[in-house]
């Protein structure tokens, strides 16, 4: 679920900043916010950006309700790890050992949270959920 | 430069205090029974139905303009390094506020996480 979450997420960057630069920039006028609206609810790219992001939400939310705050929040960072394993995969782009040196911190740092007990307050009972509703 | 640091400051309240919320009302939600669609609706519509969840949005939604804002002041190079300290501010956040069991391996893993982070983005990502 964690994963979903970073891919979700990276994929909703991705599609919208796709679909963003195919409006182009927009201009901060009246009638230039307008028609950047129309071209943006227009959008198949950006609406599917928009399902990846809701995605997203619904994962973070729902790992949110079974693992610690403190769990979850570094494994968002594994998506900068995700995203330079990508650029190098697919786009072939050329990474500085300093960036390389930053992936290996997140997920060494990743990989430490992720051994500890992922839930450690309590659990709500769906009786006492009944007795404060 | 003040207003810059204090805007920073804002930024790493709200956001934390954002994420603090909605982790406060998805514990209080509870679980879903599965993950199948019709059970994750209604683990939604309980969600929705919390007043945490509602406090949480503002504030992360107030975090991400006051990112916006600080893109706009100071080059990326400083201002995602600086918001990778809202990994450690969250922490605190969940030790003292959500009062998680926040060990030394999981404060070594968030600290490794931040420096990560800030060197990562020192050669600025352009999406995020």
């Amino acid at each position: 679920m964690v994963l979903a979450m970073v891919v979700c997420a990276n994929a909703g960057d991705l599609l919208l900043k796709r679909g963003m630069s195919t409006i182009g920039a927009v201009e901060f006028t009246g009638s230039g916010l307008a028609h950047a609206f129309r071209l943006t609810v227009t959008n198949p790219t950006i609406w599917l950006g928009i399902l990846f992001l809701l995605g997203f939400m619904i994962c973070y939310m729902t790992v949110l309700s079974w693992a610690d705050y403190s769990y979850v929040m570094p494994a968002g960072a594994f998506g900068y790890a995700v995203l330079t394993f990508l650029a190098v995969i697919f786009l072939h782009e050329s990474v500085s050992p300093r960036r390389w040196v930053g992936v290996i911190l997140i997920c060494i740092g990743v990989l430490l949270v992720g051994q500890t007990k992922p839930r450690t307050t309590e659990v709500v009972e769906p009786q006492a959920e009944k007795v404060t509703a | 430069m003040i207003g810059t640091f204090l805007l920073l400051g804002l930024f790493l309240c709200s956001s934390t205090g954002g994420e603090i919320a909605m982790t406060y009302g998805m514990k209080a939600t509870g679980e879903p029974e599965r993950l199948r669609p019709k059970e994750l609706l209604k683990f939604l519509g309980r969600a929705v139905c919390n007043g945490w969840f509602w406090v949480g949005i503002p504030l992360m939604a107030f975090s991400f303009y006051a990112l916006l804002i600080l893109l706009s002041w100071q080059p990326i190079s400083f201002v995602i390094p600086a918001s990778a300290l809202s990994n450690v501010v969250g922490t605190l956040g969940a030790k003292y506020i959500l009062k998680e069991d926040v060990n030394a391996a999981r404060w070594v893993g968030v600290v490794l996480v931040c420096v990560g982070v800030a060197l990562v983005s020192l050669d600025s990502i352009p999406l995020r």
